[in-house]
């Protein structure tokens, strides 16, 4: 287990829908080179902790901070500016834009060129647009998708899909990765390289929260992990721990 | 004279502008959802503005290109900020509401913006300069007169310059993938909102010089010109498909061609029966 410093600090965050609790007082702290995991049954509250922490949906109560600064209720493009990229469960790409430049437009938060530069083309604003496409080419060639980079990123393959989702929210050069479900309908051997490519990422100073339902997959990356069910958190700890913990057990496997 | 060459030349010169002010309905579509039918009537606001300061400049001993040069780019700027407030006031309030209810909106705005001209510009159809000698030059038994040449070759520069700046720049990427998914564009640190005003501006650019090219050509500047002209350039657009930036332009190019051609040859093809007035 890795104990790096803190890096998000989540405070009795809160979101209700209607009279359902979809997340009540979770608390929870994820340090800076961790791989954590949360996991939980289907609507435990997992992608609504996701969509708190990227500003899709403010918490109805409580905080979260990343590197110590308070960001409960902030604006989407300012969570990027600030370090936090995801992907999502159901792919969400630019589906009509091919995979390059899907990653260059991840690019958007860390470049300064505005209407002025794109309309003059100053040298300023050439230098900055080259290097964007040579960022974004680097992580398609990092997340081993480089082949298909002028293909449109609807035509990729769903694991393909899934690793352009990863190299668009690495080009926001992201303190935090939050990645939602990127297994999901992998078969085992793409799986076995999604670990891995996760495992690389981690070891360049990325920090991962990850949900997953493949367990095999959790309990063989991540350093610890969060259980949700039904928008409370029930365990938290090593994967041995949580393993073993009764509440977890009859959470998953109904218990009387 | 050859008709059918004369018609075609006609037809290209009236679809070029037909094709910059479908380029303004279907940049704002593709961003927003929104069929804008303030659009039209910006066109108006363009012609009426660049009519004004030609009309007071026409005194002062300039050369007459420098004052059109003037008066378009005049044009060009308040419509700018006629497009950069019309979003920001009429249809930003409104984001997140039935798609109903900011069509509904532009419909309004329309009205707002004809009867805004009419009381500042007046009721009656105002004639507009001559901004270039009325010269004609033969070609194959027609003739193109340096206005249409002028009117071709700018909106020739103009829809090159949109198609680079869409296909080829960091702000273009950000404009097609906030089309594409405003949510996911904001996570990359887009700003959305910035986007739809820049694609407001743009179009309401594109949509001044059209109108400074209409009222040049046909001589005349009037409140409520816009509308049939929005119209025209509303299904240029959506003969293109709505959203897409070069069937826009195509679609606009072949609707002045089947307008003018229909002109031409309407009354001969039904014997009398319909005219060009269709």
């Amino acid at each position: 287990m890795m104990q790096g410093a803190k890096l998000l600090e989540v405070e009795h965050v809160s979101k209700n829908f209607g009279g359902l609790a979809a997340l009540s007082n979770v608390s929870l702290t994820i340090c800076q080179g961790e791989i954590y995991a949360l996991i939980g049954p289907n609507g435990a509250g997992k992608t609504t902790l996701f969509n708190v922490l990227t500003g899709i949906c403010r918490p109805d109560s409580g905080n979260f901070r990343l590197n110590g600064v308070e960001m409960g209720g902030k604006k989407p493009s300012a969570m990027a500016e600030a370090g936090i990229a995801r992907t999502f469960q159901n792919i969400r790409l630019f589906s009509n834009m091919s995979a390059i430049e899907n990653v260059m437009v991840g690019r958007h938060c860390r470049t300064k060129a505005g209407i002025l530069g794109a309309i003059f083309k100053d040298r300023a604003t050439r230098a900055e647009e080259k290097s964007i496409r040579e960022k974004a080419a680097h992580l398609l060639e990092y997340t081993g998708i480089a082949r298909h980079a002028h293909m449109l990123a609807r035509n990729l393959s769903y694991g393909d899909q899934r690793r352009l989702e990863i190299a668009r929210a690495l080009a926001t050069e992201p303190l935090l990765l939050a990645l939602d479900e990127p297994a999901a309908g992998m078969n085992h051997s793409e799986t076995d390289s999604l670990g891995t490519l996760l495992e690389a990422i981690r070891a360049d100073g990325i920090t991962i929260l990850l949900i997953e339902h493949d367990v095999k997959l959790v309990m063989g990356i991540c350093d610890r992990l969060a259980v949700l069910n039904f928008g409370e958190k029930i365990a938290e700890g090593t994967p041995t721990e949580v393993g073993k913990n009764p509440h977890v057990i009859e959470a998953y496997l109904g218990g009387s | 004279m050859d008709i059918f060459l004369q018609q075609l030349i006609n037809g290209i010169v009236l679809g070029s502008i037909y094709s910059l002010v479908a380029l303004g309905y279907t940049l704002v579509y593709g961003i927003m959802g929104l069929i804008n039918f303030a659009h039209g009537d910006i066109v108006m606001v363009g012609a009426m503005v660049a009519f004004t300061v030609i009309h007071l400049l026409s005194g002062s001993g300039l050369p007459m290109f420098l004052i059109a040069g003037i008066g378009i780019l005049a044009a060009i700027l308040v419509c700018m900020a006629v497009g950069y407030l019309i979003e920001k006031v009429a249809y930003r309030p409104l984001r997140g509401a039935p798609r109903l209810a900011p069509l509904i909106t532009a419909i309004g705005v329309s009205m707002l913006l004809q009867n805004l001209a009419m009381m500042i510009w007046g009721r009656g159809y105002l004639s507009f300069p001559a901004l270039l000698p009325a010269i004609s030059i033969p070609v194959a038994g027609a003739g193109i007169s340096a206005v249409q040449i002028l009117i071709v070759c700018a909106s020739a520069a103009m829809m090159s310059g949109l198609s680079f700046l869409v296909k080829k720049t960091k702000l273009g990427n950000a404009m097609r993938a906030t089309a594409q998914n405003r949510e996911v564009a904001t996570l990359m640190g887009v700003n959305a909102n910035a986007i739809i005003s820049i694609t407001f501006i743009i179009g309401s650019a594109l949509a001044a010089v059209a109108g400074v090219m209409v009222s040049a050509y046909y001589g005349v500047a009037h409140y409520d010109m816009g509308f049939i002209l929005g119209l025209k350039a509303f299904t240029a657009a959506v003969l293109g498909g709505i959203g897409n930036i070069e069937g826009a332009m195509l679609g606009g190019l072949l609707l002045g061609i089947i307008e003018s051609m229909g002109a031409g040859y309407l009354g001969a093809i039904t014997g009398g029966v319909m005219g060009s007035n269709y």
